[in-house]
């Protein structure tokens, strides 16, 4: 099948599918915070666009609900709320060393792969489209997930926890058209919260062992040092 | 339904009252009051579910039938009691210093949003909802996990947050799945409808059923707290104030149950293949026998405790993955009261920590001489849950073993070993903490028990003698989830 012939729609939810996969492999070789949350503020972005383009091309008013709620929250709201911290805490002038980044890039090949291979008996009664699209969006869960190991910053942290919430929010879109509206405000609202206590768990972290670095809680074990 | 409105009307209220009007020194005992309330109001609902059956509410956003009405009961009903033993216990734990008033505002008012966010779990017939009140209830517990704001509180809260938090996350991409599949056979807005999804389960693409039951039971199941994903579980229940234990334990693992059970149901009626029983089956075995073993390891006594809660989530998960009409009737039953019991559990530990000053279990010595309330509560919890006759935790372990023995003989020697090695991992810690000689200085407190009394009552009531109605809600749940009745 030549993608040309596919109709616009499509076409732009494969292209938007490729982007939304790219910036989770950009985040997750990033060292600097600052550019950590752009990233993060651009995949908001791109899936702000999926979800007009969806709302467009299907006609369904619930989905430009969607895309606002996605664009104050995603873009604006949390990479705000994150890049005040970074500067606050001082941090925007460090580089994470991220260990081992050539075999965390290619485990995040691999986990593509995966993503692939687990959706295949899924999706083979339906169109090729919706293979693309919901492995994509499980791959960037699962990259959100290696983000969140490879990082020791709380804050790639949250990011990460945010971007698997990105990839799932792009599956509810493209597979469904977006959940029911009563879920997806549901969902809105728990995410804001999360975002709003991340706010207040800097604050305790920071005051508790004044640094973010999340390997230093490690307090609690199974075994007494 | 007006009762089922009420049942989450006052949670609601209660949110904002204990938000806006800030920490008076009553708090504590409104708090009873609004869970009281609560109780009188679910009590209600079930004597309506008894007279009428299962009841749907005329949008079909909520839903009623004898699988859920026990647990909304068992739910305020813990609830209730904790809140009776929190209210002296947080006015202590600020006495010493160790909470300031804008903390309990902010504990009381969780309290209630936790307490909302299980009724609509319970009570919600649309899975998505299910969903959002599940991660709502991981919000509002979290900033209780770190009441204390010592390094080791948040440590804890973080864990607890970002587990769950990205765990719950893969539920949501099962109850995506689940609803790409629903709508491939239609109905836009009411797919996610479980009383609609279950009646249409056969049309349901069964390969992708078996994909979002995967996911669901990762999701769901970090919340649980089966192995291994259980890391969160023995921090935040001993990091947190006491109540919040007893509530955790007692009531969030169970809905966390209730949600994969109910989504099981769906699978099963697509896919006509054990493949979901199989797999709970599997992680509740492993969660089971090591959690028994973890146990003897233990130097905290709410850790200890917790990971007894593990090790009984997971038998109840591994009955419920057997699924034959014993087992699921054995699985309910032991939901009841392994909440009942582990609750008033914790209870009395939270007693026996202030007493000793201290969570340390060798710090922690002759509560019976001191104050033998105490100490004979914390035996007599620790004798029901380990699963002595004749209370009800012996009752439904049992009926597991014979349903065990029934359709997988070769797992049954595995329970048995399981439940003994739990059984001494338990007793070691807890011989020396009640007998024995007290430490100089340690004084008596004020403490209420009567919590513990009833819940243990209650306990070994069900054990001797399961009162009609509840048997009778009991098979007729047992019919819905495995399609016949043990009776």
């Amino acid at each position: 099948m030549n993608i040309e012939q596919l109709d616009f729609y499509t076409q732009a939810i494969l292209s938007m599918a490729a982007l939304v996969g790219l910036t989770s492999f950009l985040m997750l070789g990033q060292g600097r915070l600052l550019r950590l949350i752009f990233v993060f503020a651009l995949q908001g972005f791109l899936l702000t666009l999926t979800t007009a383009v969806a709302a467009y091309s299907l006609n369904n008013n619930h989905l430009y609900i969607s895309a606002v709620l996605t664009l104050v929250l995603k873009v604006i709201f949390i990479p705000w709320m994150l890049r005040r911290q970074v500067l606050q805490m001082n941090m925007h002038r460090d580089i994470e060393a991220l260990k081992n980044n050539t075999a965390v890039m290619m485990g995040g090949a691999s986990l593509m792969v995966f993503s692939y291979y687990v959706l295949h008996p899924v999706v083979q009664s339906s169109s090729v489209v919706m293979l693309n699209a919901l492995a994509v969006s499980l791959s960037v869960m699962l990259l959100g997930m290696l983000l969140m190991i490879s990082h020791r910053q709380a804050i790639a942290h949250v990011v990460g926890f945010m971007s698997i919430e990105n990839g799932l929010f792009f599956a509810a879109i493209v597979a469904t058209n977006g959940m029911p509206m009563v879920v997806e405000l549901g969902v809105a609202f728990d995410v804001l919260v999360a975002a709003v206590l991340f706010g207040i768990f800097f604050l305790h972290i920071r005051t508790s062992i004044d640094s973010l670095d999340v390997d230093l809680l490690n307090k609690l074990n199974e075994v007494d040092k | 339904m007006i009762a089922a409105y009420l049942v989450l009307l006052i949670p609601l209220v209660g949110i904002f009252y204990f938000a806006l009007a800030g920490h008076r020194t009553d708090s504590g005992k409104l708090n009873v009051r609004f869970n009281g309330v609560c109780l009188l109001a679910t009590v209600w609902l079930a004597i309506n579910v008894l007279n009428q059956g299962t009841i749907i509410s005329s949008g079909k956003a909520f839903l009623i039938d004898p699988f859920n009405v026990y647990l909304i009961v068992l739910t305020a009903f813990v609830g209730f009691t904790t809140s009776i033993f929190s209210s002296p216990y947080m006015a202590h734990e600020k006495e010493i210093g160790k909470l300031t008033d804008n903390r309990l505002k902010l504990y009381h008012s969780m309290f209630q949003g936790f307490m909302l966010a299980m009724y609509l779990v319970l009570t919600t017939n649309n899975m998505g909802i299910m969903w959002v009140a599940m991660e709502g209830a991981t919000l509002a517990t979290v900033l209780l996990v770190s009441l204390y704001r010592t390094p080791e509180s948040i440590e804890a809260a973080w864990k607890y947050f970002i587990l769950c938090g990205v765990g719950i996350a893969q539920a949501l991409f099962g109850t995506i799945l689940l609803y790409y599949a629903a709508v491939q056979i239609g109905d836009g807005e009411n797919a996610l409808l479980w009383s609609v999804l279950y009646e249409n389960a056969d049309k349901l693409n069964p390969e992708i059923l078996e994909i979002a039951f995967v996911f669901l039971l990762i999701g769901y199941g970090t919340k649980i707290g089966l192995v291994p994903l259980h890391n969160w579980l023995p921090d935040a229940h001993s990091e947190g104030p006491t109540p919040m234990s007893a509530v955790l334990s007692g009531l969030l693992l169970n809905d966390a149950l209730y949600a994969v059970v109910r989504n099981k149901m769906l699978v099963d009626g697509a896919a006509h293949s054990s493949m979901a029983g199989y797999l709970m089956m599997g992680f509740g075995m492993l969660s089971f026998l090591v959690a028994a073993i973890l146990l003897h390891r233990q130097k905290d006594i709410k850790r200890l405790f917790s990971y007894s809660s593990i090790e009984h989530m997971g038998l109840m998960t591994f009955a419920f993955g057997i699924g034959g009409p014993l087992a699921t009737f054995a699985a309910l039953l032991h939901m009841t009261v392994h909440s009942l019991t582990k609750s008033a559990i914790f209870v009395t530990v939270g007693h026996a920590a202030q007493l000793a000053g201290t969570q340390r279990i060798e710090q922690i010595r002759g509560l019976i001489k001191t104050q033998p309330k105490i100490g004979w509560g914390l035996l007599i919890g620790t004798i029901s849950i380990a699963g002595f006759p004749p209370f009800g935790v012996f009752t439904s372990e049992f009926l597991v073993l014979l349903a065990t023995m029934h359709s997988y003989p070769w797992l049954a020697p595995l329970l048995l070993l399981g439940i003994g090695i739990a059984f001494a991992g338990l007793f070691r810690h807890i011989q020396p903490m009640v007998y024995g000689d007290s430490p100089e200085g340690q004084k008596p407190i004020t403490a209420n028990l009567w919590p513990v009394t009833i819940h243990l009552a209650l306990v070994l009531w069900l054990g001797l003698a399961i009162p009609g109605f509840l048997a009778h809600w009991f098979s007729q749940a047992t019919l819905l989830i495995s399609g016949s009745t043990p009776l």
